[in-house]
């Protein structure tokens, strides 16, 4: 592949990507990840929001190939992850990594942290064995912590300085993008904002790219370059962070940022006191007819997707019938 | 506007944990009062000792912990801390009751969620089976649960985690208490079903006239709920004052710290 080929392709390219759990008895399948599509370029940031259940963990682990999909491509850096056989695959996981969103239960209690941040240096045969120390202390330093501390267990750490060393142990090998499912969802309100300017300036020094999965919106508004949004299995509306916060165009999108509570006691006790019309999302595009933008998809074959701006784009599924 | 007549006055109230040999005391001497209808807010970091000061107004100790309480909790001139076991149950669910964070596990997964309301009517009013049973209903449909009659004979399991909590606040309200104890009342939940559930709590408190205790990490939700806050740092309360003066203008430096970390959706300040 050339150099200027390479330039041209996103670092991280999804297609079509579905997920299905298998039936449990007297039930059908479940299509968790419904034919979703995105691109993330070098050092952005995607948000994947939506409401638990709406399958954006289900995506980031898709895409890491942590979960098997059921059709769909996912390519990083050009490489089709899907087909590839396992020591590849072992050895593309250099270039993508995962921090958690509980950092009580993803370190192992019984490891040191500088073992902890070694293991994938030697896994991956990253740097020579006698420069591992140096690089664990290099990402103590990373990660704003005191290298002299690497001999501790987890336990003795708090909740963000643990956060930090999940970073610095998915930031060890170099990759060049990370999956972040709700990073700071189990954290205070101070300690969010650090991680959250830490993985900012991290993405700044190292050109890291995240697929950024969260469900407080005001978070990603700060982080995010690009925001997706998840309803039932499927991606309702794609566009910058600018268009989706400033010209939402799916009405779960609009719902969803109607429901953010606002730290202005004047606003939200109106917020409060306004009755709000309670939308049915579920139903999907009629199999016959056109769809709310006037498109007849069983005729056409089109995806049901529809752009509204500059790669800016909204579903036509999932419309309440009240908007139809 | 005049202070409304004091429901609860709590003074030097202490709370400390005993494990082994090592004493920790989680609530310093803290005060304050609740009025009657009033609505107030505790809000603080994890750890800073607002959930066991609420646990403390029903003399309610955290799982497996042995806890020493200090100070007065003044209910209707009673003192909850001194008054014995028979007499708390009696206010426990009755006069002063408590929704928590987690709607599953605050539920008996084996019973009808209308088994477990009439099993609290019951208990409280002396009510005959069929009374409680349409008193369930009635509550089940007061907390916006369509088809209350047929859900009712339905299980935890089969309701969502937004519906779970509105049963959870059909049992609080059953008894029409003075006092109701909110801590994290949504934060299990999905931000959709966090608005449907603060604007329940807000009807059924106007309804109903109860004073509430909403105890949260979040300054979004307390903003809309409350009339006045409480911060709380390492078991102290560290500011108080009415809601729309603490977000208006906080003295304290931690105050203004936290409120400074609070990312918001109507401001356009980006890191990127």
């Amino acid at each position: 592949m050339t150099e200027s080929v390479q330039q041209a392709l996103p670092l991280l390219r999804v297609r079509d990507l579905s997920v299905t759990f298998p039936a449990r008895p007297g039930k059908a399948p479940v299509l968790a990840v419904d034919r979703v599509s995105f691109d993330i370029g070098h050092a952005q940031t995607l948000a994947l929001v939506g409401e638990s259940g709406s399958g954006k963990t289900t995506t980031g682990r898709a895409v890491l190939q942590l979960q098997a999909s059921s059709s769909g491509s996912v390519q990083l850096l050009g490489r089709e992850l899907g087909q590839l056989p396992r020591d590849e695959l072992r050895k593309m996981r250099r270039h993508m990594q995962f921090v958690l969103q509980n950092p009580y239960s993803s370190l192992h209690p019984r490891m040191t942290v500088a073992q902890t941040l070694a293991e994938p240096l030697r896994i991956h045969r990253f740097v020579p064995a006698e420069s591992v120390t140096a690089r664990v202390a290099k990402l103590m330093q990373l990660v704003g912590l005191d290298p002299t501390m690497v001999r501790r267990y987890p336990h003795e750490f708090s909740g963000g300085q643990r956060q930090r060393i999940v970073i610095a142990r998915a930031l060890a090998v170099n990759p060049d993008f990370v999956v972040c499912d709700e990073p700071v969802s189990a954290l205070d309100v101070r300690t969010q904002a650090q991680i959250v300017s830490l993985l900012k300036s991290l993405q700044d020094q190292l050109g890291v790219s995240y697929l950024f999965i969260a469900h407080d919106l005001a978070l990603v508004r700060q982080l995010a370059h690009r925001v997706a949004v998840m309803f039932g299995g499927a991606i309702v509306e794609l566009g910058s962070t600018e268009q989706v916060f400033g010209k939402p165009s799916h009405p779960y999108t609009r719902a969803l940022l109607d429901a953010v509570p606002v730290p202005d006691p004047a606003a939200q006790r109106k917020k409060l006191t306004e009755t709000v019309p309670e939308l049915q999302f579920h139903g999907l595009v009629p199999q016959t007819g056109p769809c709310v933008f006037g498109e007849n998809h069983a005729q056409t074959g089109s995806a049901c997707w529809h752009v509204v701006g500059k790669e800016h784009g909204v579903s036509c599924r999932f419309w309440p019938n009240s908007l139809r | 506007m005049s202070a409304p007549a004091a429901l609860l006055q709590v003074r030097g109230l202490t709370a400390q944990f005993n494990r082994g040999d090592v004493a920790s005391q989680v609530v310093k001497g803290i005060s304050f009062d609740i009025g009657v209808g009033e609505s107030v807010g505790f809000v603080g970091e994890s750890g800073c000792g607002k959930s066991v000061t609420a646990r403390a107004l029903m003399r309610l100790a955290p799982e497996g912990s042995s806890v020493a309480w200090g100070g007065t909790v003044l209910f209707k001139g009673q003192d909850l801390l001194q008054v014995n076991e028979r007499v708390m149950q009696d206010i426990r669910g009755r006069r002063i009751a408590m929704v928590f964070q987690d709607p599953m596990s605050s539920l008996n997964p084996v019973l009808t969620v209308g088994a477990q309301i009439e099993d609290i009517v019951r208990r409280h009013t002396g009510a005959s089976a069929s009374q409680a049973r349409q008193r369930s209903v009635e509550l089940l449909d007061l907390v916006g649960i369509r088809d209350a009659a047929r859900r009712a004979d339905d299980y935890p399991h089969q309701f969502s985690g937004g519906m779970r909590q509105r049963v959870l606040i059909a049992i609080a309200v059953s008894c029409q208490p003075d006092l109701l104890i909110a801590d994290e009342p949504t934060t299990a939940l999905d931000v959709t079903v966090q608005a449907q559930i603060l604007r329940l709590l807000m009807r059924l408190r106007r309804e109903l006239g109860m004073a509430l205790m909403l105890i949260t990490h979040d300054f979004g939700v307390i903003a809309g709920m409350v009339d006045r806050v409480h911060v709380m740092l390492d078991g102290s309360i560290v500011e108080t004052g009415s809601v729309d003066a603490l977000f208006a203008n906080p003295q304290q430096a931690y105050t203004q710290a936290l409120l400074a970390a609070v990312p918001r959706l109507d401001m356009a300040e980006r890191l990127v």
